[in-house]
């Protein structure tokens, strides 16, 4: 085991994909003598070469349009988006071309193509660095939507989207890039749980947590707090967010009877309405309350000095596990 | 200057300023910058372009028809282009791989397309309308523009690999003033990939003129992104073919990408679905049925003593058999079962879909014995 930042095992698991398969290039803005804006290509064009670590002109559809025709031509293109709000100019691309071209060609042609996106808030960035947007791609039939909350995950989630022969979009929580943790850098990835999986952080009994990314380390916090008050959260890390791993989110409600789910994300039709109706449709008898909700508000990101109170933190995570056990309001002491 | 709010475009439409080989009479004139290129194309060769054309034209109607019909969703005709699409792919080596837009229905034809091939996707039957593989033409694409990158992205891979191939492109005037298209020519410049643009300047963006598009020569711009072009009159098949080797021995010989603007003319509505004569003349249509691209040929190979009765007569005996041959393939199509619609969405098993899939499997189950 090794201990890495969340950044340097992407960066690892980049330098592993490339090792394992020629056909494996990179693309993006910066990534070549600068390694990225936050250096997770950093020294893979020195050991590569400029051939597959490919620096692009500054347009985001040209990039992924550029990544397709790479695909047709046998190659396994990682597309980097160097901001989640950059990826918009590139949508079209991503869900016209990317998702549909297999199932358009009956599965002839086949867009093995990891997109990265450094994503979503808590560092105090500019406009447009800040964003959300995986319900977008959620949403998108043909795409698959990861989103990673660990270096562990990181390194091994990246190399198994990579491999895949389908296209991946990879949310990396920027906030956490510099979060350290052990990673099993000779694993091998045939052993590795399957890239859809979800993952039980930390178990509980009394009430389900689920949420991804950045939102896992809040949520956590939460989960410690209530213990203090004799409360066993259950904390789900749902890793894939196209597909959800339903059955191990199912498992979990039938044994808590109680939901929360957490994400940054705003809320009108995100993805937690998603996994809340799934969740109903497929558990309402094991229901003990209705599920809730803690999400960004649905508002543009704001500004960076009230992303605070945009974010949910750990208290708005147990004001509604509060709610879900029916407890007296933990913040106003009211009867809810 | 005041500023203008009514685009024109003199000089964008001013076919003079595009190279010819024949002229609309069917007279050859010399073309020092072209000639070269086709002076291989002797009569037989020429033939074999007009018989191409003539197809490709028989082709077309008969997608008209069949749409009409009630058998097509709908249909993009090409009627008028055909010397440019057939000009341009008949200049194609095998290996080189194509990017087209939805109304290359003579580059598929030129690339071996199977008659299924000309409907299968506008009849709704599948996304794609042939194996991109077998004919090394990518799906025909919708989006305006989004192919031109994917064919920079391709040519990128043929660049790294040091392969004697080359991607093309074709699109139209409108595509012109897509990012994408822009995009695609500053990646293609940046890494001179071996990627050739055909611009088909058939003069309408559906109901949009070329002049709402570029209020210059459209192949003007292309140098401005370090890549060197040529206008062509796109009604002379000879013309089209000559630009085209000179495109592709300049992207095949690794000095980048090149750029053709064929200036011809859509005689047809956009598709289908479309009436062109609530925005264009029908003098200005008058005028381009006098430049025909297959009326010009023939005049050309009469007064050569080329033509033969029995060359037409076959000519279009072989058309009319190719278009009953894809009236019987479209009549033919079984469409796939309900659960079909599920197929090939991903390439590896997904949870969420295979779970609908179950679904609707059971659902439909449910009505298995009634009446």
């Amino acid at each position: 085991m090794t201990e890495l930042t969340l950044g340097k095992a992407l960066g690892a698991g980049l330098r592993q994909a490339m090792l394992d398969d020629e056909k494996v290039v990179l693309l993006g803005e910066d990534i070549g003598k600068l390694g990225g804006v936050f250096r997770i290509t950093d020294g893979l064009l020195a050991e590569f070469g400029a051939a597959r670590v490919i620096d692009t002109p500054l347009a985001e559809s040209g990039i992924v349009g550029m990544a397709v025709g790479l695909a047709f031509r046998g190659y396994r293109p990682v597309v980097e988006i160097q901001f989640d709000g950059f990826v918009y100019p590139a949508f079209d691309q991503i869900v016209s071309q990317v998702a549909k071209l297999h199932y358009r060609t009956q599965g002839r042609v086949k867009m093995p193509i990891t997109i990265r996106i450094p994503w979503a808030g808590g560092i105090g960035a500019a406009e447009h660095h800040s964003e959300s947007p995986e319900a977008y791609f959620a949403h998108t039939a043909g795409l698959r939507v990861i989103a990673v909350s660990n270096p562990e995950d990181a390194y091994r989630s990246l190399r198994q989207a990579i491999a895949s022969d389908d296209p991946v979009v990879f949310f990396e929580p920027k906030r956490l890039y510099h979060h350290k943790g052990e990673v099993d850098l000779e694993a091998p990835l045939a052993d590795a749980p399957p890239m859809g999986l979800a993952r039980i952080v930390r178990p509980g009994t009394d009430a389900t947590v689920l949420t991804y990314g950045a939102m896992v380390s809040t949520a956590l916090q939460a989960a410690e707090a209530a213990e203090d008050e004799g409360i066993a959260l259950e904390v789900i890390d749902l890793r894939s967010l196209s597909p959800v791993d339903y059955d191990s989110v199912a498992a979990s409600v039938r044994k808590t009877g109680r939901v929360v789910v957490v994400h940054e994300a705003s809320r009108e039709a995100g993805l937690a309405a998603e996994v809340i109706a799934s969740v109903t449709e497929r558990c309402f008898e094991y229901l003990e309350s209705a599920p809730l909700r803690v999400t960004g508000h649905d508002v543009p990101y704001p500004p960076a000095k009230l992303e605070k109170y945009h974010l949910p933190d750990l208290d708005r995570i147990l004001d509604a596990v509060d709610r879900v056990l029916d407890r007296p309001h933990s913040l106003t002491g009211a009867d809810v | 200057m005041s500023p203008q709010t009514t685009p024109i475009a003199d000089a964008a439409q001013d076919l003079e300023l595009s190279e010819r080989i024949l002229a609309p009479d069917g007279s050859r004139t010399p073309n020092a910058r072209l000639d070269s290129y086709v002076a291989d194309v002797d009569a037989p060769r020429l033939r074999a372009l007009h018989r191409d054309m003539v197809i490709l034209r028989r082709i077309d109607a008969e997608g008209v028809a069949l749409q009409r019909q009630g058998q097509l969703g709908l249909w993009a005709p090409c009627q008028g282009q055909e010397a440019t699409q057939i000009g341009t792919a008949r200049a194609l080596d095998p290996q080189d791989y194509v990017f087209p837009s939805y109304r290359e229905t003579g580059v598929i034809y030129a690339r071996g397309a199977q008659p299924g091939d000309y409907v299968r996707m506008w009849r709704g039957e599948e996304g794609a309308a042939y194996d991109p593989a077998a004919l090394r033409v990518a799906p025909l694409q919708i989006i305006i523009g989004a192919q031109t990158l994917h064919a920079v992205g391709y040519a990128l891979g043929i660049r790294h690999e040091n392969a004697p191939e080359v991607a093309v492109t074709y699109f139209g005037d409108g595509a012109t003033s897509q990012g994408d298209v822009n995009e695609a020519m500053i990646f293609a410049a940046s890494y001179q990939a071996p990627v050739v643009f055909v611009c088909q300047n058939n003069h309408w963006a559906i109901s949009e003129p070329v002049a709402v598009q570029s209020q210059y020569p459209i192949a003007g711009r292309a140098p401005g992104f370090g890549i060197p072009s040529l206008r062509v009159d796109g009604n002379d098949v000879l013309a089209c073919m000559a630009a085209m080797r000179w495109a592709l021995e300049h992207a095949r010989s690794g000095k980048g990408p090149a750029y053709i603007e064929a200036v011809t003319y859509r005689m047809g509505p956009h598709t289908t679905a479309d009436d062109p004569t609530r925005y264009r003349d029908e003098a200005e249509l008058e005028a381009w049925r006098r430049r025909d691209p297959i009326a010009r040929v023939e005049a050309y190979l009469r007064a050569s003593g080329e033509l033969s009765e029995e060359h037409v007569a076959e000519t279009q005996a072989a058309a009319d058999a190719v278009a009953k041959e894809m009236r019987a393939a479209c009549l033919g199509m079984v469409t796939r079962p309900p659960l079909a619609v599920f197929d090939g969405v991903y390439a590896e098993p997904h949870t969420g879909l295979q779970r609908q899939r179950d679904e609707y499997a059971a659902y439909l189950a449910s009505f298995e014995g009634e009446a």
